[in-house]
């Protein structure tokens, strides 16, 4: 494993979803993220895990909730229309705090839209696609390697946090070959399934929340006859019309992310010692925008750059400290924009957010990136 | 305490069916095949989709999944793959397994997954107030059907057998102890089992179908429903309203999870 190979970012990241333990996988085909579930299919049953083709997008994450209610790891993969279609179950796996991972390759929407060019326009569909309110994680990388260690990290954060997360890849990120070294087995940590805390003549309630805010609901099969709904429950997992039970659930549901928002918030920074301006990018668009800080770099432009791995929870702190610093904060995205919104709230106005959108079917150049890193410096501040 | 109320998690009930509501009688048949059959609590899974028989879940003493509306077929496939030991049973309503669920339901049977599928059927939506599912009879009343169903009804176990299903039983709230036994036999077979129970709703279809109060509609299935030999001798004019009870079909077939396993088995020999 650890020898150097050359790799898709989704062959990368149903490697990573397989090594943070994934056994089972259940989806329906589309197009860019087909090659996740052509490697399960291959993959899986030699690791004595489970494939199966559903019959639709809404089956697909079904398939995987009942999985992982009968103590598997889950994976589904998808893209923009067939993530649209999975809503509704998310939101079941939010509220009943079933572990599940979703990685949306996002294409160029709205609907069938330009299929399957690459965009970046499921930003908020992933933070706000369901019905209802819950918390949600989604990780974006910008490598290939990076496609694999976020595949365990979502895995990870399922099981700890017993919530659905979402890989949030783009077309780029998902379809390009790097070469990459991967880590060896033994170095990959691995967060186990939560065990019920007590036994049942202890008294033991499937969903009574631990020190971290998560509960522990047992495996189906494991002797502990427990009920699981999607209704808002108390702490025996039964159905409950009391308002004061709903509202202390959706604010636990919140707290438990919240409460380690800093923990879970990855993030890189470049050339931001000095920097006047910075741009902020994730996933493949921060490629490009990599390049061109280096180039303006080069111009002796002070300019540099945050790359965010995780999407949602948003990286208010980061954000709010680069505002601080800099004049102004340039936002490329591949849609017509979507988190420069987030960027916007949480600079408060410190710094002056500027939107770089792109929503043509095209990846960004450097170029273009570069002419509006020129721009922020010749504009004259109001 | 009576021997199969150990399959009740009596500190649920009682349930929140309507007076009259058939429901009952068919859960309470499910409890008795499961007491017939020895199920072990703690290896079975009960699993429904969302309607007045869905809440059925909830007062069953297994490991128990209420899921979303529509959706119970595939949650059950999950489970079952997962840990193929377990004996998994759905519990669903007509407008839950033949309209939202309806593709699930032809592909459950497709794979004849050993899944039991038990329908409830009252023919219509009754959880929201008596709307018209596709196994409401054409001509038949409900709120959404005010001068009658236009649309053509759904034969669900004519569907799940073209799908591939291996076993299927129609049976009635009326015809309960023949009901226990259609169930057991369903949860026995080794595939995918559609076990259709016709149960009454006295409140949201009986009413506006001008059928009478439960005992009413009881006495209508029991002049309607016919064991199936006795179905098949009725001339085309004498069937009418009749529809034929009993096991329906029956076949062996390989089934989905030990299919699957023979995947495993031949990936790990590296074939």
């Amino acid at each position: 494993m650890s020898q150097a190979r050359l790799m898709q970012g989704n062959e990368a990241c149903a490697e990573g979803a397989m090594a943070a333990g994934v056994n089972f996988f259940g989806g329906y085909p589309i197009t860019p993220s087909t090659e996740i579930a052509e490697i399960m299919a291959k993959e899986l049953p030699a690791l004595g895990g489970t494939f199966i083709q559903m019959e639709d997008e809404i089956a697909g994450i079904a398939v995987v909730l009942g999985a992982a209610l009968g103590g598997r790891k889950a994976l589904t993969a998808t893209s923009g229309p067939g993530f649209s279609l999975k809503q509704e179950l998310i939101g079941y796996g939010c509220i009943a705090e079933i572990p599940l991972v979703i990685a949306n390759v996002q294409r160029m929407g709205p609907a069938t839209g330009q299929p399957t060019s690459p965009a970046q326009g499921d930003v908020m569909q992933a933070r706000w696609g369901t019905h209802g309110d819950h918390p949600m994680i989604a990780l974006s990388p910008w490598t290939v390697r990076e496609a694999f260690d976020v595949a365990v990290m979502a895995v990870n954060y399922a099981e700890r946090f017993r919530t659905p997360v979402i890989i949030l890849l783009d077309e780029v990120v998902g379809h390009m070959r790097e070469k990459v070294v991967l880590p060896k087995a033994e170095d990959i940590e691995i967060y186990p399934r939560r065990k019920p805390n007590c036994t049942k003549e202890e008294g033991y309630k499937p969903y009574t929340p631990m020190a971290d805010l998560v509960p522990n609901p047992a495996d189906f099969g494991t002797g502990h006859r427990i009920h699981v709904t999607g209704l808002v429950h108390d702490e025996t997992g039964f159905p409950t019309g009391s308002s004061k039970i709903t509202e202390n659930t959706i604010k636990r549901l919140h707290e438990k992310i919240s409460r380690v928002q800093d923990e879970i918030t990855h993030y890189d920074e470049f050339f931001m010692e000095d920097a006047e301006y910075a741009v902020l990018a994730y996933g493949g668009t921060a490629r490009t925008a990599y390049a061109a800080v280096k180039i303006a770099r080069q111009q002796g432009i002070k300019v540099g750059m945050v790359r965010l791995m995780t999407i949602w929870p948003f990286a208010d702190k980061v954000v709010k400290e680069v505002a601080q610093k800099v004049k102004k904060i340039l936002v490329p995205e591949m849609n017509y924009g979507q988190l420069v919104l987030e960027v916007e709230r949480a600079a408060a106005g410190q710094a002056t957010v500027i939107s770089l959108p792109k929503y043509n079917t095209e990846i960004f150049t450097p170029k273009e990136i570069c002419t509006a890193i020129e721009e922020l410096t010749a504009e004259v501040v109001k | 305490m009576r021997s199969y109320e150990k399959y009740f998690r009596m500190n649920r009930l009682p349930h929140i069916w309507c007076p009259g509501c058939g429901n009952g009688i068919v859960m309470k048949s499910i409890a008795k095949a499961a007491e017939q059959l020895g199920l072990d609590q703690d290896n079975t899974v009960i699993v429904s989709g969302i309607g007045c028989s869905s809440r059925a879940s909830g007062y069953m003493n297994f490991d128990t999944l209420h899921t979303a509306h529509g959706r119970a077929i595939p949650f059950a496939t999950g489970i079952k793959l997962a840990n193929p030991k377990l004996k998994v049973i759905v519990i669903t309503g007509d407008g839950d397994c033949t309209a939202i669920g309806g593709n699930h339901f032809i592909h459950g049977a497709r794979r004849n997954i050993d899944l039991t599928v038990i329908l409830f059927n009252n023919n219509i939506y009754g959880m929201t107030g008596g709307q018209a599912s596709p196994l409401t009879p054409t001509g038949k009343k409900a709120t959404t059907a005010p001068f009658g169903s236009v649309d053509t009804a759904f034969d669900p176990c004519e569907l799940a057998k073209a799908a591939g299903a291996s076993y299927i039983a129609r049976g009635t709230a009326f015809h309960a102890k023949p009901l226990v036994e259609l169930i057991a036999q369903g949860i026995s077979n080794n595939g995918f089992s559609l076990v259709e129970a016709i149960t009454q709703c006295p409140i949201s279809y009986g009413r506006r179908n001008k059928m009478g109060d439960a005992a009413g509609m009881l006495k209508w299935m029991s002049e309607n429903a016919v064991p199936l030999a006795a179905y098949e001798k009725l001339a085309e004019d004498q069937k009418d309203e009749k529809f034929p009870i009993g096991i329906l079909y029956q076949k062996t077939a390989p089934e989905y999870s030990a299919e699957y396993a023979k995947v495993i088995k031949l990936a790990q020999e590296g074939k």
